[in-house]
């Protein structure tokens, strides 16, 4: 019977053949925490007397949510996991200079067809590269660290196809939130989205993980680009190797099919509270703006900051900007290709690999009643700081339209070539 | 095991951010997590919550973001279990995982008022609302309901291996 990429994976993984709903044991290849949960595993080693990993150079630790740290909770919060990896000698391990650990595992780590465990919910984001990669909680995860093994419940599978050439402005957001429009937030909800791409150089890499990212706010189990041509690309270049290669069979059975014509997509917008409350950028447009950020997991890459600084240039924000690139490679890359300049003289505040305000933990809050523009990936109420701020998502070229005018603006209808 | 309370009732997409905001998960403690529960939507949760109660709401409960907390917050809170017409998959493993029974039952929303009282039997997922109408949600069974049963993961992982 021919095999969706899902039931390809979770096969190997777990040494059986398996169908959707199964509930089966699966080694996994990669285990990933960062400060905020990491510490929490520990703790929960700890407490079960089971201090030991089952393989050391197959977990990853990095800093971000609270790098640098924001007070001093979370500097004693990082020494004791630094400790940890001390002793463990655990040798991937990112301090707070680095970056965000999905995207550390984008361009380090994560493989076609692994199985990576991560305790984060966004640890989605390497679906990217075609690995079934799902958050858990930190008595699970701490589970796989001890035991290089999870258990879970074979989702089922739907195939998303995206046709064509994205339009002027278009990008991997306003494919996912097409996607949560058309779905709303819970349809895929014991899910997997296995996603083709007709024309794979189209839609790179930097696109592809902002939409596995935004998998969880699918509530997919997981959200996986078929590994194509660009797959091979971009691990090629990043890493020197020639990436393996797994891809579901021709005639595989799906739950659901769906097209998306990319030349058709608007710039689009999801409004407060709500992930899938989504709108055009035309139809809340002159909407007063407090702040915008333009960064994060979701958001955070070299085409994010490309497209913002093409809105930006020679130009000043009207607006509190804030620019983070997701980490330290990015942020060089940006700096090389004068992306940082451009972004300083038009008056943005900028830093490096920190998840900062996306879960209103520092570096931006949100005040009461301030509406906030931004790249990541939740708008739900008080995510970014008070419960009475809101919060509006976009793609990079909505948010620095709106940096440079103060309202919500639909780049187009900007003078921009 | 029947688990029996007053009814506190939520809509769909009750997420994590709401279960417990993020300005709390630099710490672990149930107690302290349990004061904050609900905090931005329901800042008296707390207090109502607090005699013992079941939690019913809508679709997609806890979904969101990995924080264990999210489970550990409510339970410590005074809820005893969850019925809802669907969870998020994260939060529902946490529960389970943290000894906090979590029942999905298609139609309870519509069924259930504030006040109510519910009785729930987590193997079977039979509910009975008021001692009177009676809705068959998924029971929790197997491998999970060993899990809550021991009263974690971390414990249930333990005691498996002393066995072998």
């Amino acid at each position: 019977m021919p095999l969706t990429l899902t039931e390809k994976i979770l096969s190997r993984a777990s040494d059986r053949r398996v169908s959707p709903g199964d509930v089966v044991e699966v080694k996994v290849d990669l285990v990933g925490f960062h400060d905020l949960t990491g510490y929490h595993v520990i703790e929960v080693m700890e407490k079960s007397g089971m201090m030991e990993v089952w393989d050391n150079e197959r977990l990853v630790v990095a800093f971000d949510h609270l790098a640098p740290p924001p007070d001093q909770r979370s500097a004693e919060i990082q020494g004791f996991i630094r400790s940890f990896v001390k002793k463990m000698r655990i040798p991937n391990f990112h301090d707070i200079n680095k970056g965000i650990m999905h995207q550390l595992f984008i361009e380090s780590y994560a493989l076609p067809g692994q199985v990576i465990i991560g305790a984060d919910s966004h640890t989605t984001t390497s679906g990217a590269v075609g690995a079934f990669s799902q958050g858990m909680g930190a008595s699970d995860v701490a589970a796989a660290v001890i035991t290089g093994k999870t258990w879970l419940t074979v989702p089922e599978p739907f195939k998303i196809t995206l046709k064509g050439e994205p339009s002027k402005w278009i990008t991997g957001k306003d494919v996912v939130l097409k996607i949560l429009g058309e779905f709303k937030a819970e349809y895929f909800n014991g899910k997997s989205i296995e996603v083709e791409v007709e024309s794979p150089f189209h839609f790179p890499m930097d696109y592809r993980a902002t939409v596995s990212n935004m998998g969880i706010e699918m509530n997919a189990d997981a959200l996986m680009f078929i590994p194509d041509k660009e797959t091979v690309r971009f691990i090629k270049e990043n890493r020197g190797i020639e990436p393996p290669i797994i891809t579901p069979d021709k005639e595989a059975k799906y739950y659901g099919e769906y097209d998306i014509e990319l030349n058709k997509l608007e710039p689009l917008v999801a409004a407060p509270h709500s992930v899938d409350n989504v709108k055009t950028a035309r139809e809340v447009s002159g909407t007063e703006v407090d702040q915008v950020f333009i960064g994060s997991c979701t958001n955070g890459r070299i085409s994010d900051f490309e497209i913002a600084v093409k809105i930006l240039k020679g130009k000043k924000v009207k607006t509190r900007t804030i620019a983070i690139p997701a980490s330290y490679s990015v942020f060089k890359k940006a700096m090389e290709l004068g992306y940082i300049e451009i972004l300083v003289n038009a008056g943005c505040i900028v830093t490096y690999g920190t998840c900062g305000p996306c879960l209103g933990g520092h570096f931006g809050i949100a005040g009461p009643n301030e509406v906030i523009v931004s790249t990541s990936s939740r708008n739900f109420k008080g995510r970014m700081g008070s419960p009475e701020s809101k919060v509006y998502l976009s793609g990079p070229a909505v948010a620095a339209a709106t940096a440079l005018t103060g309202k919500i603006t639909d780049p187009r209808d900007l003078n921009v070539n | 095991m029947l688990i029996k309370g007053k009814a506190l009732v939520y809509g769909d997409k009750i997420d994590t951010d709401v279960i417990i905001p993020a300005k709390y998960l630099k710490s672990t403690d149930p107690e302290f997590l349990g004061q904050h529960a609900m905090e931005p939507i329901d800042p008296n949760f707390y207090n109502k919550a607090r005699q013992g109660v079941i939690l019913v709401a809508g679709k997609a409960f806890g979904m969101g973001s990995s924080r264990e907390q999210a489970a550990i917050a409510l339970k410590a809170a005074g809820v005893k279990a969850i019925v809802a017409e669907s969870f998020a998959r994260i939060f529902f493993r946490n529960a389970i995982n943290n000894g906090l029974p979590v029942i999905t039952a298609s139609g309870i929303s519509k069924e259930v008022k504030e006040g109510d009282i519910v009785e729930v039997n987590v193997e079977t997922g039979e509910i009975a609302i008021n001692g009177e109408k009676r809705i068959t949600g998924k029971g929790i069974t197997g491998m999970a309901l060993d899990i809550l049963k021991s009263g974690g993961l971390l414990i249930y992982l333990k005691g498996n291996r002393t066995k072998r």
